[in-house]
């Protein structure tokens, strides 16, 4: 007989969480581990959907290693990730800075910066295609005024990805927000002891506000790295998905989803995917092993996360 | 002795005075620039956006115009009317609105009783367990892509709104996370109290923590809704009916409209913005907390 009444408090108690937390056990199980153990089984097969999965050994990533798209994608995931991180960054924390000297009116212009960042993705990219556009495009018709030629931008494959970093910049606000919260965690006291000991702004600039600072900044670069191997709506939208002109911008996400959902390559599609999942786990890795370098204060910055 | 003193003391005023008065100055000047940096970034900042309004308002005709007009001429407000007409606009922001609602409710509920069970109830493993949950965030979403359409599919969920809307009954991990952070500040003497008075664990958890846990939930349903409206690649993959598309997903409509009906696509655009441009202004405090505690991004 089960009789909840008969049991221990403890076992009482345990019961009660896992029934709480069951909607998350079957999600796990049926939606995150279930599908990754799949994808890693169909990485080594020829599947596309339509015939059973056939067991090809290792070849998918043989392929992969001599396919010079797949090389093609990383370096155009990483070509962004350069151009558009650490000036995202730097851009993000200037604006940080900025709000955070009391300027007045403030409020208007955070909400000028941030507000740009959380609207929607398609929308934003059919308003850059529009002013990107070389010949009819305002972006080349105002430099057309003062006298330079401007490049094809999105229709250039030298300047594709580097317009996407400019419309990423666009989009800064978000990562403003994360700084100005930091700079605002930062203990008044420590500026205070600072001062006391003859410490300028430009000296409590660099020995107080950075290094409390810097991991902040780290880990927010860590996860637009980690980013950067997602991104896809943008370059979508605004190559209408082929990744043009002449590939430049085919990102390893556009290139999974090509695979994956126009050639129907399921098996090829998913070693993509687990290349890129041992790419972020190490990214992740990495970043914890060497939080001891970068991390202040530990405990105060794991309650802010 | 004691007129030196008194000299180096004036010495060391005058000198701290002085140092105090460059410092006002100092200030002055330190905000005087930050304003000018502020104003010139506003400007650029705040010009797509303007482009993008008086591009909707243009003729055909205006929107090609050399050099460019910055005020249109004559605001073509029916653009907005043609934009609604050149895509079935209603039908899509319907399905958004669907999915978001549906979604919202999904994620509230299963991420609420999860972030319940994690935080105010201990069992054996917890702690371990939450932080597989965690670790979960950084998975890329490409490593259970396909298998999961292939499930959908072999359910028949291809074309329909199920694989978006079905998977936030299963928790999120990001929002579990959030809630619990908020559950955890809850003092453990409130549900003793109402546990003495014969509550059970979901007794307390409807009528002593809900109440104290609407703003973060607020946050939640916040979040969950820009991340439905925003979403691009789960509507792409799923919904193969046009008839079913998302309004992300419609706008794309206008992608083969190159060079011409700027002022159409523009509008369209302008109306697929609002309702979040709406919802930011009423909500930004919340989207600034919600930012700030979590580093979500969108």
């Amino acid at each position: 007989m089960l009789n909840i009444r008969d049991w221990s408090l403890a076992k009482r108690e345990a019961a009660a969480g896992y029934f709480f937390i069951l909607p998350w056990i079957i999600g796990f199980t049926l939606l995150t581990l279930g599908p990754m153990l799949a994808s890693l089984y169909f990485s080594f097969t020829d599947y596309n959907i339509v015939e059973a999965p056939r067991w090809i050994g290792l070849n998918n990533y043989t392929r992969l290693f001599n396919d010079e798209l797949f090389w093609q994608s990383l370096a155009v995931t990483l070509r962004f990730a350069v151009l558009a991180l650490p000036s995202g960054l730097v851009l993000g924390f200037v604006l940080a800075l900025l709000l955070n000297q009391d300027v007045p009116g403030v409020k208007i212009w955070r909400t000028i910066f941030f507000l740009p960042s959380v609207l929607s993705g398609v929308a934003v990219t059919l308003l850059w295609l529009m002013l990107f556009n070389p010949e009819l495009g305002v972006v080349n018709k105002l430099l057309e005024q003062i006298g330079i030629k401007g490049p094809g931008w999105l229709q250039d494959p030298d300047w594709a990805v580097p317009s996407l970093a400019i419309m990423a910049l666009w989009g800064v606000g978000q990562n403003m927000i994360v700084y100005l919260a930091g700079l605002q965690g930062v203990p008044a006291d420590l500026y205070d002891a600072a001062k006391v000991d003859g410490a300028n702004r430009t000296q409590q600039f660099r020995y107080v506000t950075i290094p409390m600072m810097t991991p902040v900044l780290f880990y927010n670069l860590v996860l637009g790295l980690i980013g950067t191997f997602s991104y896809f709506t943008q370059v979508y939208v605004a190559t209408g998905g082929s990744g043009g002109p002449a590939r430049s911008t085919l990102f390893y996400n556009l290139y999974l989803y090509q695979n994956a959902f126009r050639y129907n390559d399921m098996g090829y599609a998913s070693a993509m995917a687990w290349v890129l999942f041992v790419i972020v786990l190490t990214l992740t890795l990495l970043v914890f092993r060497s939080s001891s370098l970068w991390v202040y204060y530990e405990g105060e910055l794991r309650g802010r996360r | 002795m004691a007129s030196t003193q008194t000299f180096s003391n004036n010495l060391r005023l005058f000198v701290a005075g002085d140092w105090q008065h460059n410092r006002l100055i100092q200030e002055r000047i330190k905000k005087g620039i930050a304003y000018i940096i502020c104003t010139l970034m506003a400007v650029i900042y705040v010009f797509p956006l303007y482009w993008l309004l008086t591009t909707a308002l243009k003729t055909d005709a205006e929107v090609f115009q050399l050099p460019p007009t910055f005020l249109p001429v004559d605001p073509q407000w029916q653009n907005f009317q043609a934009a609604t007409e050149y895509i079935p606009f209603w039908l899509y922001m319907g399905n958004t609105l669907i999915i978001a609602v549906l979604t919202i409710i999904g994620t509230l509920v299963s991420c609420t009783l999860i972030a319940y069970g994690f935080a105010r109830i201990k069992w054996p493993g917890r702690n371990v367990l939450f932080i597989v949950y965690l670790s979960t965030i950084m998975l890329p979403t490409q490593v259970t892509m396909i298998p999961l359409y292939i499930i959908y599919r072999q359910m028949g969920w291809i074309g329909t709104f199920m694989p978006l809307i079905v998977p936030s009954f299963f928790g999120n991990a990001l929002f579990v996370f959030l809630l619990r952070q908020f559950l955890m500040t809850i003092p453990a003497e409130l549900s003793e109290a109402a546990k003495i008075d014969g509550a059970s664990e979901v007794g307390i958890l409807r009528h002593v923590m809900l109440p104290l846990l609407r703003p973060a939930l607020a946050t939640v349903a916040l979040f969950t809704f820009v991340n439905v409206y925003r979403d691009f690649l789960g509507p792409l993959i799923y919904l193969s009916d046009q008839n079913q598309w998302t309004i992300s997903l419609g706008l794309k409509l206008f992608q083969n409209m190159y060079g011409a009906q700027w002022q159409l696509m523009m509008a369209a655009s302008t109306l697929a913005m609002v309702p979040i441009i709406v919802l930011f202004f009423f909500t930004q405090k919340t989207f600034v907390e919600g930012i700030s505690l979590t580093g979500i991004k969108g």
